[in-house]
This record gives structure tokens, C-alpha cells and sequence, in this order.
């Protein structure tokens, strides 16, 4: 793996996820990689704490189940997701997986409406109903993070506890460059979304651990059956992500060639030059 | 100095990988390539990337004539590699510009040769035309072509024989080829050899054997040379881990990142929207007041049509018209244009039946696709109207070379007038002619030919205007949705309105245009020879925008941010148009 000389302030002193709390359970350790370094994460005392490989001390937060560190200084806490905290919401660490990608390309994958009925035939989208309709997005300034709303596409299963196809709307959040949060109608909850979040790890330019946070209305599925709806999803995703070349994000938006239904990817590509993203990307030349 | 190896040819695959329905994955100098063979036999060698997300097509799926991507579904034409569709956005075509970057390639002595820049033709080898050579294994080596083509040249004795002439070079095909001969059981037996530099360090030796072998020692001479290869494999790998030479390795090429470098014949052509120089090599009558036009590019290859498309004739008097062409999709290496002499012609038609001739230069537009087929459809009825049989013969050509069922239906005052007697002939009994008829007995007709509606069923109408209004209103009266009915220069309600027309004032060009509706700011500015640049020409990658001095654009693009367009400061002028009268651009 190759590391680059320094990282760009937005992924320096920006909180990275490196461990679901589940992992760290009962006194064991996590031994990882962040930005090709090792890290340890465990629990020390009441708290969570990620260390280097020289045994110092990283900053540490807990959040949405997860562990967070920064390899700089990190300033203020990370980014709210307040349905977290909802009383009657089921929140479940999905599952971890490690793919041969970039993180700015799983995100994209993530946003993405348009591979439902190809590459999740049956469940997240079907032949005919391939077209994307068009959908609102905005890079809110105020929050600096990507929102496209009105993503309306319709799916034969669209949940673990779906039992027909429906016309599911989405919302997809990106408020941090390698992670990203979806909102969907509910099947089981009129009025209610699903939240489903991606955090990924940027183990290195070319290398993620995926982490994925459910947090779902649903009181009736099994914590497995729930988990295994989701890693099926992820199954499906993975083969395709590890043959995208290059394996890095090109942001310069002519070297790949976007459609209209790319919309909320365009402007995630733009948010990233923006930021001055470097990991995992190809920058815009000029 | 290395020599430059992308302009070599050099085999990447073997006959034997391309099964019926495959896409193999090959590699050349650190490339990757999908090679895959349609159902008409014809081998494909493309870039392994879909263009859209850059997917290997390598794990997309060989339809017969298409190539599918997993990712998205987005299908590329066997041939030359031009998108066909987009499921994202099944009603619009999509850009002529989305077209993949193809290889050179030749089938030849069993095996599938490419190059990546060639300079030169493939190689023809005497030796290997004659014979009918036996493959060896093609045997994967972890060690720089020319270390393995330096080990190749004592490969008789490694077979434990006696070679009967020092191994050479086989001339055409460069410094990677090898003929090696050696004396066994007292006969004199050759191979070629052809090293293919996958890699920096990496390589494949692909082996044919020169001679009969007879059938029952075909297994043991093959185990025979598999054991040899495969010692010489270990061999030259193990040296290359012990003593590593850097200047063995092979310069590899890079991954073109720039969709607008491409390598498709004629898609610069279509991209840049230029006219194209062309020859009339052929005019003659194909019915009464009818000439038809062969016209053959002076140079470099056409932009290859959708079926339905027409393209603007630069005629000798100053004149621009637009006229459909005809072409099947086999026929790439001419397009043909029929005209029919109008009485009260402005001196369009009288112009091409009285002043052009065979061998005169003229100027062509790349094609416009605006009447299309729809994909798919269980049944397509085409009705044409006299000299409106042009656009729908493409189509009908089109429907018969993918099995499709269609019915034509040929309007016409008599046979006389009725064009290309020869080329409908040839589709059979799915053309029908309707001679004679007055405007009702035609609608009746119509009315007739549509009483039979199913779901997947659509209409395409060519002609002229009353019979196309008939056409419609007995469409609707039968029950045929808008969606199902398409005639020539109407499209399908769009997301994009391009209605409006309007003024552009270019600042540095000092030059105004009128842009008018159903055409966009960039393709008048090209005719004004003013050139901007554009990729996507959907409003989608950015590379067109262009700053806004005066004016109120109507920004129909997903590309700019909402601050961006209320700014009213740039424009992408390849979709997007304007609120106002007049917009003025910095030009």
C-alpha cells in the first residue's frame, strides 16, 4: 500500500470510523488500519480508546455504535444523525466488510439508484422499471453536506419485511466525505423512514472496511434476518465495486461519463473538489 | 531506447477463449481488454471499462450483438462500441458522443491480435498461411517479455532435441516472435513462438506448432511441449526473482482518463459535429422524379447512422438540406440520400437533380438521430408516404437484421413512384404496397393497418404533412397512445424543452446568431464556427460551461449548483437555453 506524504486537512482532522462498539465488546481488542497506519481500538475503563502503533493515544468518541478516531485534530463533534436517538427505532450494526475499492467510490455506489435492477435484481429494482426519475439536489452550505431528495424509484422488495413491490422515495445524506446516510419509506411504517447509514473506513487509497448502521421501525424481523437482508444487498454490490477501474474516484467529471440521473453524484464529485479531498480520489486536473 | 510496443501487434487472445455469448478478459502492456465475438462472427477488442463508471465489461454479458454492462445495464453496439441505450433514461438516445474506445484487431492463425497504436498492418506470416498449426497451451509467465523471449531461444533443448537452425525472429511480426526448429526421431519440426507483454513484468507465451501432427500423437506432442514451457516458465521466473532486471521491463501504457480521445473510427467526426467531405460516387433514379446519392467520404471513415437518422447536405449553390439516409446497419461505408424533385422547390432539390454529378464534392453534417426506433416492441408498423419511405427503409433494414417483426406500408401514387422497388424487394413479404389511393381511401387504410393494437406495439410515421396528420388522428381514434405514435422530427415529449427560440451574442467573436427552437446553442455556434467544447452534451459533465455577460439563461443542465444558477453568471449553452430575448456570451 502506498501512502501519500500527507493527507489534506478535510481527511486529517476529520473523525474516521474504525471499529463498531460491537466488535470491542468484553474486553477485545481491535487491531486495524487507518490511511494504511495500524490502530488498536479497546476499551479502557469505561471508554473507548484507539491507539497507534507506538501505544499513543488517538482522540476517541463513541457514536451511532460506532468508534471513532482522527489521525489530526479534530474540530467539533461529528456529524448529527438525531434519529439515532428515537425511542422506538431498532439500531443494529448491520455488518463490516472489506472491499478492494476506494471510500469516494463506495459512496457514489451508495447514492446511486441506477444499478438497483441490474445488479439487485428482485429486491431493490426490476427490468422494466429502470428509469430514474428526476430528483432534487442541493450542497446545503449551512450543514456542508450533499442532500438529494425526491428519489423515487420503485422496488419489488424493498425491505427485509416488504411483502410486495412498492414506489419507495429516498433521501441520501452525505455529511462526510467516506460516509453516507439513506432515508426510505418505511414498509412497515407509514409516514416513517428507515435510516440505513454507510461509514467507511479508509484502510487505504484502494481499500475500505464498510460499516453499516441500521436504524430501522421495524419490531417484527429477527436481528439476523435484518442482517442478512442487508449483507445479501451488500454481496451484490461488492463484486461490482472491486472491478470498477480505476479504483479511485476521478473528479473531473469527463473522465467518466455522467448522465442526468448521476445528479446527486455530480455534485458529491464537485463537494469533494470543494473540500480538497485527496484520499482515494483522482483530482481534477486545471 | 525501448521500442515503442503499442505500436506493435501482438496476439491477446486465443481463437478458443471467445466461446459462443463469452467476453474474455485480455491484456496487453498493463491494459485491459474486453474481447468478445458477436453472433455474425465479427471479434471485438474494447477498452475494459464501461464509460459511465468505469465497470470492467470483461463481467458484462455478450448478447450476440451487444455488449451489457452489470453495473447499469448500458449496452454498446458490436462493431464500433457506440452506446445504444441507457435504461436510466429510456426515453432519450443517448449522445452520439458515448462510444467506447475500440482496438484495432484481426483473427489469424488461431489466435486474436490487437495493438493499441499501430503503425503498421498485422503481420502476415508465409509460413502459418498454408499450414493448419496446432495452438499449445498459452503459458502465463511472471518475467519481462524479453527475458522470456532470450530463454525461448534454446528451446529445443530444453524439448531434449536438437535444434536444426538457431531460433530467429519472424519478420513481420517483430522482436517478440520467435521460429525455433529442432530435429526429433529424425524429422525436422518448427514452431512459432509469439511472446504477448501483459505487464511490466508479466507476459504470455502463445506457441503454434508448423506441420501435421497426426491425431493420435496430438496428446503426447502437446504434454511434451506443456512440460518444456513449463520448465522454462519456472526457469525464467525464478531468475527474475533472483537477479531482477528493470530494464527488461516493459514501458507500460496508461489508462486513458478523457472520454473526448478517441479512437473510434468516425466518432471524432460525429463529436466534433464538422461537416464531412464527401464524393458522389453514384446517382441514379430510383423512381419517377426521384435520384438517389452514394456519397463516400474522401477520407477517413463516416459516423455510423442510427436507423431514422438524417444529416444536412451542403449543397453546390450554398444551400443546406436535410435528407434521412437509407442505410442498413451494415452499410458503413457510404451514406445514401434519396430526393425528389418538388416543383416549388427553393433550389434544394432542383440543385441535386440538375447540378450534381457523379464525382462532385460535397459536404455532409454527421447524423442526426432524431426519429428513432424504440427499443424493443413486439410489432412495428412503419407507414411512409411516397419519398418518405427513406427514413423507415433504415429502420425496416434494421428490424430485419435483429429478427424483429415489422410491417411496411408504402404509400404511392403508382409503382412508378414508388423509391427503392429493389431494396424493398429484399425484405419480403413484411412490405406492402398501397398504390393509388385518395386521401380518404388512405386514412381508411391507415385505419385498417391499426385496428390491431397491442401494448408493445408502435407506429412511425414518414410522409407528407396531411398524411401524417391523417396517420396520427387514425392512430388516436384507434386507441394507439401518443407514446406508441412517432413520426419524423417529433420526438417523444422530453425533460428538456427546447421550444424557445432566441438570440445569442458572442462577445469576442462579435458575432450574433439566432438559435431556434429544436436546436442548441452549441450546435449553430459550430456552424458559425465558433467551437466550444462538449463531452456529455446533456448537461451533465460541465466541460461546455461558458460565462453569461448579459442575459437570463433558462439552465436546464444537473451540473451547476442552484447558487450557480441564480447567479445567472454561467451557462452550460450544450442543453440549456435562455429566458430572455437576447443572452450575450463570453466568446
Amino acid at each position: 500500500m502506498t501512502e501519500p506524504a500527507s493527507l489534506s486537512a478535510a481527511e486529517r482532522d476529520a473523525w474516521q470510523v474504525v471499529s463498531p462498539l460491537d466488535e470491542i465488546a468484553a474486553g477485545r481488542e481491535v487491531a486495524t488500519v487507518l490511511f494504511g497506519e495500524p490502530v488498536t481500538v479497546a476499551r479502557e475503563g469505561g471508554s473507548a480508546v484507539a491507539r497507534r502503533a507506538d501505544g499513543a493515544a488517538m482522540p476517541t468518541i463513541e457514536r451511532y455504535g460506532y468508534v471513532w478516531t482522527s489521525v489530526g485534530a479534530p474540530e467539533g463533534d461529528l456529524f448529527p444523525l438525531p434519529e439515532f436517538a428515537e425511542p422506538d427505532r431498532r439500531n443494529l450494526h448491520g455488518a463490516t466488510i472489506g472491499v478492494r475499492v476506494s471510500a469516494p467510490r463506495a459512496i457514489e455506489n451508495f447514492l446511486d439508484m441506477g444499478h438497483f435492477p441490474f445488479v439487485h435484481t428482485g429486491i431493490l429494482g426490476e427490468e422494466p422499471h429502470t428509469e430514474v426519475k428526476d430528483y432534487d439536489v442541493e450542497v446545503s452550505a449551512e450543514r456542508d453536506e450533499v442532500l438529494a431528495t425526491g428519489c423515487l424509484f420503485y422496488q419489488p422488495m424493498a425491505a427485509a419485511s416488504a411483502k410486495a413491490g412498492i414506489e419507495v422515495e429516498y433521501v441520501y445524506r452525505v455529511p462526510h466525505p467516506f460516509c453516507s446516510v439513506l432515508y426510505k419509506s418505511s414498509p412497515g411504517a407509514p409516514g416513517r423512514r428507515d435510516v440505513i447509514a454507510l461509514f467507511l473506513q479508509p484502510v487505504g487509497e484502494e481499500q475500505v472496511r464498510a460499516h453499516m448502521l441500521l436504524s430501522l421501525i421495524d419490531d417484527v424481523s429477527t436481528d439476523a434476518h435484518l442482517r442478512n437482508f442487508q449483507q445479501t444487498i451488500f454481496a451484490q454490490d461488492k463484486p461490482i465495486l472491486e472491478n470498477q477501474v480505476p479504483k479511485r474516484l476521478p473528479l473531473d467529471p469527463r473522465a467518466e461519463t455522467p448522465i442526468r440521473a448521476d445528479k446527486s453524484a455530480i455534485a458529491y464529485r464537485r463537494w469533494l473538489s470543494a473540500k480538497g479531498v485527496g484520499y482515494g480520489v483522482i483530482p481534477a486536473r486545471g | 531506447m525501448q521500442q515503442d510496443l503499442r505500436a506493435l501487434w501482438f496476439p491477446v487472445a486465443s481463437s478458443g477463449d471467445l466461446p459462443l455469448r463469452h467476453v474474455y478478459q485480455g491484456q496487453l502492456l498493463g491494459l485491459e481488454f474486453a474481447v468478445w465475438r458477436a453472433d455474425d462472427g465479427a471479434v471485438n477488442v474494447w477498452e475494459n471499462r464501461c464509460l459511465h463508471r468505469g465497470v470492467r465489461l470483461s463481467i458484462g454479458l455478450n448478447l450476440g450483438s451487444e455488449l451489457k454492462c452489470q453495473y447499469h445495464g448500458w449496452r454498446y453496439a458490436n462493431g464500433d462500441a457506440s452506446c445504444l441505450y441507457i435504461p436510466a433514461h429510456p426515453a432519450n438516445a443517448p449522445a452520439r458522443t458515448i462510444r467506447n474506445r475500440v482496438y484495432r484487431s484481426v483473427e489469424r492463425y488461431g489466435l486474436i491480435w490487437s495493438a493499441i497504436e499501430p503503425l503498421a498492418e498485422p503481420p502476415v506470416i508465409p509460413e502459418l498461411e498454408t499450414a493448419e498449426p496446432l495452438a499449445l497451451r498459452p503459458m502465463p509467465v511472471a518475467a519481462p517479455a524479453s527475458r522470456v523471449v532470450e530463454a525461448l531461444r534454446s528451446y529445443a533443448a530444453r524439448l531434449g532435441a536438437e535444434a536444426v537452425e538457431p531460433a530467429a525472429e519472424v519478420p513481420p511480426a517483430g522482436a517478440f516472435a520467435l521460429r525455433a526448429s529442432w530435429r526429433r526421431d529424425g524429422e525436422v519440426e518448427a514452431a512459432a513462438f509469439f511472446v504477448q507483454p501483459t505487464a511490466a513484468r508479466a507476459c504470455v507465451i502463445r506457441g503454434l506448432l508448423l506441420g501435421d501432427v497426426a491425431e493420435a500423437e496430438r496428446v503426447a506432442t502437446l504434454k511434451a511441449h506443456n512440460a518444456a514451457l513449463t520448465a522454462l516458465r519456472e526457469e525464467a521466473e525464478a531468475a527474475d526473482a533472483r537477479e531482477p532486471d528493470a530494464a527488461a521491463a516493459v514501458e507500460e501504457a496508461k489508462i486513458p482518463l478523457s472520454p473526448r480521445v478517441t479512437t473510434v473510427a468516425g466518432g471524432e467526426r460525429a463529436a466534433s459535429g464538422e461537416a464531412i467531405r464527401v464524393r458522389v460516387a453514384r446517382k441514379w433514379r430510383v423512381a419517377a422524379d426521384v435520384v438517389a446519392l452514394r456519397l463516400e467520404p474522401i477520407s477517413g471513415a463516416l459516423p455510423p447512422p442510427a436507423p431514422g437518422a438524417h444529416v444536412d447536405l451542403h449543397l453546390p449553390n450554398g444551400l443546406v438540406r436535410q435528407y434521412s439516409l437509407t442505410n442498413g446497419p451494415a452499410e458503413r461505408d457510404a451514406y445514401v440520400v434519396a430526393v425528389k424533385r418538388e416543383p416549388q422547390s427553393r433550389g434544394g432539390s432542383a440543385a441535386v437533380h440538375d447540378a450534381v454529378r457523379e464525382g462532385d464534392l460535397l459536404a455532409v453534417s454527421p447524423p442526426h438521430d432524431n426519429f428513432r426506433l424504440a427499443r424493443g416492441g413486439g410489432r412495428h408498423v412503419l407507414l411512409a408516404g411516397g419519398i418518405g419511405v427513406t427514413p423507415l427503409l433504415a429502420m425496416a433494414k434494421a428490424l430485419a437484421a435483429t429478427g424483429r417483426s415489422f410491417e411496411l406500408h408504402l404509400f404511392a401514387r403508382s409503382e412508378e413512384h414508388a423509391p427503392f422497388a429493389d431494396d424493398l424487394g429484399g425484405l419480403g413479404a413484411s412490405v406492402q404496397m398501397h398504390t393509388g389511393l385518395d386521401p380518404t381511401a388512405t386514412g381508411d387504410c391507415i385505419s385498417a393497418i391499426l385496428a390491431d393494437r397491442a401494448d408493445d406495439a408502435y407506429v412511425y410515421v414518414c410522409g407528407p404533412a396531411p398524411m401524417i396528420e391523417a396517420a396520427v388522428a387514425r392512430a388516436e381514434q384507434a386507441g394507439w397512445p401518443d407514446s406508441a405514435v412517432h413520426f419524423e422530427h417529433f420526438g417523444n415529449a422530453k425533460a428538456v424543452d427546447d421550444s424557445t427560440a432566441f438570440e445569442v451574442a458572442l462577445a469576442r467573436s462579435a458575432i450574433t446568431v439566432a438559435i431556434p427552437a429544436g436546436r442548441t446553442i452549441t450546435d449553430v455556434l459550430r456552424e458559425h464556427g465558433v467551437s466550444v467544447p462538449t463531452s456529455c452534451e446533456q448537461g451533465a459533465c460541465g466541460t461546455c460551461i461558458t460565462t453569461v455577460l448579459e442575459g437570463k439563461p433558462d439552465h436546464q443542465d444537473v451540473f451547476l449548483s442552484k447558487a450557480e444558477r441564480a447567479s445567472d453568471a454561467c451557462m452550460t449553452p450544450c442543453i440549456s437555453r435562455s429566458l430572455t430575448p437576447r443572452l450575450v456570451l463570453d466568446l
